[in-house]
């Protein structure tokens, strides 16, 4: 049960990416001009899905996925003609899909009705085009004095059914002469001729035997003319073939039998032959050689068929590109990269951690030891702590992905957008190649798609009134990633209104978010927009009025010890900026102490440290002090005042300042005691067992054992600036306080 | 630097038939019973991971005295509350013979500082008393599971989640409410 539940989550994984590749391959699918190799590849993506769905027995999906697949074949072999309305169609079948995945992953069932718009759609394309064999046998249900071949179907509807039919059809003609169908009954004839490396690929034929058994009355003959003598015998070769007769119910249909072989389809011929209850035969006469094994072939037993066989293993495969140019594809690819379980790569993340810590212990020991007398172990481990860094690098870069697999996303998004809007929009990319850790371009998806939805339907004018205030009809929305001090940035801009501030603090005074009369900088009023339950939409709309907006796209990125901001200028636009970390395991940081305790400072924030003179110090307007550093005045924090934190330095003369800075470039001065050492250090997770903390990032073990805080510098600042406002400083409480509860 | 102990070492002390940790039938549960100051309190053995000796802590800003702060417990972070200061006898002066009871809540691990280890014992579900109905918020009843009379010893069966649960709660209110420190000038 466990390994089924293991296989299924494979299934999903791979029909993620599938349903990736078909929707990419969609969006290029340009009417005119129709890429063969494109169209293939969506065909394929559809029918692995559906491939995949019949073996975890998801029938509503594959029972969709035949559908579409259906579409996509008459596509293949131009008898649909490609239009925007059919790639639309197919669009939204494609989501459909992955709705349909959705819902088998999570066990449920569609509701019903869920597929029967888009299957009808899909149908009038297909009316459209010509119908590609497809209808099931089922037809020749009236008995007719003469045996019918009903119809003949290779493993692949691809076949053309005329090669192998005549041979058939003798086979069923001579047959029927002597065993009647029963009425309402139908009778199939299945050739099945694996081919001889099927074992290797882990079938076993007694099953699909068995299963056909199961589908009605079967006759099973096998046929042994293959077998080899026994010092000639390979044990792990196939030599058998069987010829199947099953007598089955009417609803027993084509689809049903080819499901048995489903998996073997490309490793073996199958020929299936339905036949209407009119007189039959017994005695199923020995069909056709067995394998073609390789070149002789022993006499055909029946006259019927003689060259069929031979003639039909190349043809399958020059006509179906699926399975073979699939596989083909697919060796292509495994050479350059491998499917590995997340949970191994995140074991070898935490083991480089681990030994990141031990790293640090053995420098720490090292340092008490007598200087001048070892120095080759001195450099020993210098070597290893490089090693160790170069390791560290290469670990995380596995986890890395290129933000381009979210970016793909938005075009579509902003298509949709600008569509339920009525609003023009253009949408300029840049920076997709950025790379980040996989945990936090999986959780940009959310985020960014509000932030985009959120800038189209609140910053952006409709055309109208942007040819009013001068500006090109169509806004303009851009989507940058790159890498910034140690930290991916992310930007959205749009060249809308801008935040409307009066509006926004009178709506926040309506909803008590802040108190009335208060006096805020434009700063806070922008920031307000992350408060929850704010939404300055009248009317609810569809995209982005629910008032769950930006509060939970802040608490996302939060969350991943990201950070996000609004820089807005009415009449000219916005500005969001995210920053998130890169990996979410290790940094470099200084050890710095305060009092007894100790911290790491991340090494990106750090500027300089220095100890300042007295003359250097300045008191402002009495609510702080600045501090003179490289000809500009930045603001002293005094972290033991803020952590609270006793028996620590508190006259900056005696202690050190660190310059920090954050990522949008203000800085700050860091009053600490003592600056202990550089050094990387593996973070680990307050709030897996604790909970967020004001000014704190994270936590980390240090060389000895101990647990010691990352300190968030913008946190810090954040905090240092309620402190310092001490007066009346009415929106603090209500301003964004970062997420308190527990995660 | 990790002194933790078996469990099945700890309560071995004690011989007395009831006590015996043998003698488990299907209306009993085991508890471990630990003391602060001059109480005896105790916890469902099965929510207890480990118990270990003192390790110095590290602290956490801005929160309530019985939040003691963070150790390293092979290698993950896990918040130690002290108990006393819980109970509002004000936090424990640590010394190498005090104790951390190491307690899995649903997925998080977190510790409790106790004074010492005292006993475990299987309790009939019977033998469990409610506690007396107190008024006046003198005692918040939510985390008390109810209490249990062992010998001529009153042991106050405490329900894990609820004690961790208040506290969340009273934390976040606390830390919401805290002022701002003043800065010292």
């Amino acid at each position: 049960m466990e390994d089924l539940s293991r296989f299924k989550q494979t299934y999903f994984d791979e029909s993620a990416e599938l349903l990736e590749v078909a929707e990419s391959g969609l969006l290029r699918l340009t009417p005119g001009e129709v890429d063969s190799d494109e169209v293939n590849a969506i065909f394929r993506a559809v029918h692995s899905i559906k491939g995949g769905g019949g073996a975890f027995g998801f029938t509503d999906l594959v029972a969709f996925a035949h559908e579409f697949e259906t579409v996509m074949d008459g596509v293949r072999n131009n008898t649909i003609p490609v239009t925007t309305e059919l790639v639309d169609t197919l669009i939204r079948a494609n989501d459909l899909l992955g709705q349909m995945l959705a819902y088998a992953r999570e066990g449920d069932s569609a509701p019903a009705g869920t597929t029967d718009g888009t299957v009808a759609a899909l149908r009038r394309h297909l009316s459209g085009g010509a119908q590609p064999a497809q209808a099931p046998a089922a037809a020749p249900a009236a008995p007719a004095p003469a045996p019918v071949p009903a119809a003949v179907y290779a493993d692949d509807e691809d076949d053309e059914a005329g090669l192998f039919g005549d041979a058939m059809a003798a086979i069923a003609a001579a047959r029927a002469e002597e065993d009647p169908v029963p009425p309402g009954k139908l009778r199939w004839t299945i050739v099945f001729r694996p081919r001889s490396d099927l074992l290797m690929s882990g079938n076993e034929p007694a099953f699909m035997l068995r299963a056909l058994r199961r589908l009605g009355d079967a006759t099973v003959e096998c046929h042994t003319d293959a077998l080899p003598t026994l010092q000639n015998l390979e044990a792990e070769l196939l030599h058998l073939s069987w010829t199947v007769t099953l007598i089955a119910d009417a609803d027993v249909d084509l689809d049903k039998i080819n499901d048995v072989f489903e998996f073997v389809a490309d490793d073996c011929d199958i020929r299936i032959t339905a036949e209407a209850p009119p007189p039959a035969a017994e005695a199923p006469p020995p069909v056709t050689d067995p394998v073609p094994v390789a070149t002789a072939a022993p006499p055909a037993v029946v006259a019927a068929t003689p060259e069929a066989p031979k003639a039909e293993p190349p043809k399958a495969e020059a006509a179906r590109p699926r399975p073979n140019g699939g596989g083909a594809e697919h060796a292509g690819l495994t050479s350059h990269t491998i499917r590995v379980d997340l949970d191994k790569i995140d074991r070898l993340v935490n083991m480089v951690g681990e030994m990141v810590i031990t790293q640090a212990m053995i420098a720490e020991h090292v340092r008490e030891l007598p200087p001048g007398e070892f120095q080759e172990l001195l450099e020993g481990l210098e070597q290893l702590a490089q090693h160790t860094r170069e390791l560290r690098e290469s670990v995380m870069s596995i986890r890395a992905q290129p933000v381009s697999s979210v970016f793909s996303r938005m075009p579509r998004l902003v298509r949709e957008c600008a569509a339920t809007t009525g609003k023009e929009v253009q949408l300029v990319t840049s920076g997709e190649t950025t790379e980040v850790d996989k945990t936090v371009v999986e959780n940009l998806v959310d985020p960014l798609t509000h932030m985009i939805r959120n800038s189209i339907d609140h910053g952006l004018e409709g055309p109208e009134e942007r040819e009013r205030v001068g500006k090109p009809r169509a806004g303009t929305v851009h989507l940058s990633a790159q890498h910034r001090s140690g930290r991916i940035v992310i930007e959205i801009t749009d060249d809308g209104r801008g935040i409307n501030r009066p509006k926004v603090l009178s709506k926040a005074i309506e909803k008590g978010l802040v108190p009335p009369g208060a006096t805020l900088s434009d700063e806070d009023i922008d920031n307000l927009i992350f408060l929850p339950g704010f939404s300055t939409v009248d009317q609810v709309s569809n995209l982005s009025g629910r008032g769950v907006g930006m509060d939970v796209v802040r608490r996302n990125i939060t969350s991943l010890g990201g950070r996000i901001g609004v820089y807005s200028t009415p009449g000219e636009g916005s500005r969001f900026v995210l920053s998130l970390p890169l990996t979410l395991a290790v940094l470099d940081g200084m050890v710095i102490s305060v009092g007894e305790e100790r911290f790491v400072l991340p090494l990106t924030n750090i500027v300089e440290s220095l100890r300042p003179k007295a003359a250097d110090l300045h008191g402002l307007v009495g609510k702080c002090d600045v501090m003179m550093a490289r000809g500009e005045y930045v603001r002293l924090v005094y972290l033991h005042q803020l952590f609270g934190i006793p028996g620590a330095v508190a006259d900056p003369t005696g202690a050190l300042v660190v310059l920090v800075e954050t990522e949008d470039g203000s800085r700050l001065g860091l009053v600490v005691d003592e600056v202990l050492g550089q050094q990387q250090v593996v973070i680990k997770s307050l709030e897996a067992n604790f909970r967020r903390l004001d000014g704190v990032a994270a936590a980390t073990i240090l060389g000895d054992g101990r647990v010691a805080l990352i300190l968030d510098v913008a946190g810090l600042r954040e905090m240092s600036r309620h402190m310092d406002s001490r007066a009346p400083r009415p929106p603090v409480a209500a301003l964004p306080a970062p997420a308190l509860e527990p995660v | 630097m990790s002194s933790s102990t078996a469990l099945a070492t700890v309560g071995g002390t004690r011989t007395d038939a009831r006590n015996d940790v043998m003698a488990v039938n299907a209306a009993e549960e085991q508890y471990v019973t630990f003391t602060v100051g001059s109480e005896e309190y105790g916890v469902n053995i099965l929510s207890v991971r480990e118990i270990r000796g003192w390790t110095p802590e590290s602290r956490l800003p801005n929160l309530p005295d019985y939040v003691r702060g963070v150790i390293n417990l092979r290698g993950i972070i896990i918040p130690i509350f002290d108990l006393r200061a819980r109970f509002g006898g004000g936090a424990t002066s640590v010394t190498k013979r005090h104790v951390v009871v190491v307690i899995q809540v649903g997925e998080r691990t977190r510790g409790i500082l106790v004074d010492a280890i005292s006993d475990i014992l299987a309790i009939g579900h019977d033998a469990i008393k409610p506690p007396p109905d107190v008024d006046g918020g003198m005692v918040d009843a939510e985390y008390l599971s109810g209490l249990y009379t062992a010998d001529d010893r009153m042991v106050t069966l405490l329900s894990v989640e609820k004690l961790f649960s208040v506290e969340n709660s009273e934390l976040d209110s606390a830390t919401k409410a805290l002022p701002a420190l003043e800065r010292a000038s």
